[in-house]
């Protein structure tokens, strides 16, 4: 019997986890122990590098994947014991794309919609509607071959919200959006939310994105949640203001860690080749005394920048790796 | 739910099919191809000794409806492929459809395109020569129906498992030719040595041209008839289970 101990369009998942089968037996983890909660009407970001575990994730919370171990209820219905109460009430955008190149795309937009038991005269009707809402007004006889990828991508989201979920996974939904149409979809996403209650669990690799959309973020790297909160409390815990020093070369910037490393109230160092990332309590203050040090070790730096923290540098701090690509 | 999935899926899948003129055209021409190019043929190697005694369009056409069961589902595994790769698959396996409507949606479309080929077959082949009544026509297309039923779901569900053109062609390959050959629909299998007469004993569909061959010389109520329709039958169930096992093991 299906559990439905969990509220409609929330997600409670309790150290989900994911291998595959690698080459010669041995194992890929792909997702190591996933702990999440999302509330109903909540829109939450999922950040994480290439290959961190998002899509993995994302595809055994909405029944494609079959978890390794852990448990999860989505939107009120057991992952394990009830999926199709699952299927059901959730829609799933995939990183991948969801219509078939010489498919027109009414035709695609209506079968998706009977599939969750539209007819198709309402299916068709929606889909002009949230094509409009997503600037897709007047190609619905195109093929979607010849959309461009921007708006193949909206496609995407058309057919992921065809049938009004309670829940909707999006996976990396902007890539490939030009500015303006990306702010259209946030809107977008905004009004879902504030209009319907949906709930909306997104992944992207864009911080302005996760920043400014999201209510709260939850932050992925090597199969692991590494980070979690609002964007204001994970800046917050940096503790201090980045700082980033250019050095001449490697070994300069080696020496620069060693001394940054010693120096007090200095967190969360991250060398990259000849750049340093630390953050420093009261930066500006701090900077002369930090860069004399440095010259008498013998890796003066050729550049200092001082700024608040930003979300980057949070994602620096947690993953020892940059988003910016 | 199912029968209703299985109609949207079908009418996706036929809608496609039909915006390709190509697929029509060449659908409608490839069996008064058959005809025309084996056909000549065919007074040739009807009285070669071997091949059943009777009315030779009615011992060819019962092959060529087998033929075009079998090789009109072979195939299909591409499209699968194809729906796989746009992402097409994984769109429909998060939907509550029953995988099982998944696939047999898309099996009915071919069944549809291949009786109405077959269709197109009796009626050229009238023109050539056949003549048979129309509860016998009815009947080859019916076989036609439930083998290409079976060929189009293992299909599916070979492409599906494999999701690589590059491993499926090789396997259909491997199939083709032998199943082709130890049917006996091109060459009598009473022409071959004892241990290849063997094989195609093994082989089902030589049960099922003798089946329809059966039929069409009059021999309705015949076992043969009764083995060969039997036999198709249950190649199409068995077909049909795999292949919704198969659209519901993508989820693992
Ligand atoms: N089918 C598979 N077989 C083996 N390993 C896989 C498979 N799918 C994903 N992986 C591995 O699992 C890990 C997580 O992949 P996943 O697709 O979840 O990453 P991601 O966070 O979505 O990355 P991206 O930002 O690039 O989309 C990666 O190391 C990937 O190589
Ligand atoms: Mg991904």
């Amino acid at each position: 019997m299906a559990e439905t101990s969990g509220e409609a369009g929330a997600i409670h998942a309790r150290g989900l986890r994911k291998t595959y089968a690698g080459r010669k037996g041995q194992e890929v983890v792909a997702v190591t122990g996933v702990d999440l909660d999302v509330a109903p009407g909540e829109i939450v970001g999922f950040l994480g590098p290439n290959g961190a575990g998002k899509t993995t994730t994302l595809k055994m919370l909405a029944t494609l994947l079959k978890p390794s171990g852990g448990t999860a209820n989505v939107s009120g219905c057991d992952l394990a014991a009830d999926p199709l109460g699952v299927r059901k009430r959730i829609g799933y955008v995939s990183q991948a794309g969801s219509t078939l190149p010489d498919a027109p795309l009414m035709l695609e937009i209506e079968s998706q919609g009977r599939l969750y038991g539209l007819s198709t005269k309402e299916a068709r009707r929606r889909g002009l509607e949230l094509m409009e809402a997503l600037d897709l007004g007047g190609l619905e006889r195109r093929k979607s071959q010849n959309l461009s990828g921007g708006q193949r991508r909206r496609l995407d989201i058309v057919m992921g919200l065809i049938h009004r979920p309670e829940l909707v996974f999006l996976d990396e939904p902007t890539t490939g959006l030009d500015p303006q149409a990306r702010a259209n979809l946030w809107e977008h996403i905004r009004r879902l939310r504030d209009e319907l209650g949906t709930t909306i669990f997104l992944t992207t690799h864009y911080m302005d994105e996760a920043d400014s959309l999201s209510d709260r973020l939850l932050i992925i790297d090597k199969g692991e949640i590494v980070g979690e909160g609002t964007a204001t409390k994970l800046k917050a815990e940096l503790k201090g203001d980045s700082l980033t020093l250019t050095f001449s070369g490697g070994e300069a910037a080696e020496t620069g860690e060693e001394v940054a490393a010693g120096l007090e109230g200095a967190a969360n160092v991250v060398r990259q080749g000849n750049v340093l990332f630390l953050n420093l309590p009261d930066g500006a203050r701090a900077l002369p005394g930090l860069i004399k040090r440095l010259s008498d070790a013998g890796a003066e730096p050729i550049g200092a920048e001082l700024s608040r923290p930003t979300l980057d540098d949070v994602f620096l701090a947690l993953t020892g790796r940059s988003l910016r690509e | 739910m199912f029968w209703r999935d299985t109609w949207t899926i079908f009418r996706r899948q036929m809608i496609l099919s039909l915006r390709n003129p190509a697929w029509v055209l060449i659908g409608l021409l490839q069996p008064i191809m058959y005809l025309t190019l084996f056909g000549p043929l065919l007074e040739q190697v009807a009285s070669v000794p071997g091949f059943p005694p009777g009315d030779s369009w009615k011992i060819f056409v019962p092959g060529l409806l087998v033929q075009l069961g079998i090789f009109g589902g072979f195939f299909v595994g591409f499209a699968v492929i194809a729906e796989w790769r746009a992402g097409v698959v994984d769109r429909m396996l998060v939907s509550p459809a029953p995988r099982g409507a998944l696939i047999l949606g898309r099996v009915l479309r071919d069944v549809v395109s291949l009786t109405v080929q077959g269709a197109v077959l009796m009626a050229a082949a009238t023109l050539f020569g056949l003549a048979v009544p129309l509860y016998v026509m009815g009947l080859g297309l019916l076989l036609v129906a439930l083998l290409g039923g079976a060929f189009s779901a293992f299909s599916y569900a070979a492409g599906l498992a494999l999701k690589s053109e590059d491993s499926f062609a090789p396997l259909i390959n491997m199939f083709a030719l032998p199943v082709l050959l130890l049917s006996g629909i091109l060459l009598p299998m009473s022409l071959a040595p004892r241990w290849l007469q063997v094989l195609s004993d093994i082989n089902p569909f030589k049960h099922v041209v003798d089946g329809l061959r059966a039929v069409f010389l009059g021999d309705i109520l015949s076992m043969t008839a009764a083995f060969g329709f039997g036999l198709a039958l249950a190649l199409m169930v068995l077909g049909l289970w795999v292949g919704a096992r198969v659209f519901s093991g993508q989820v693992k």
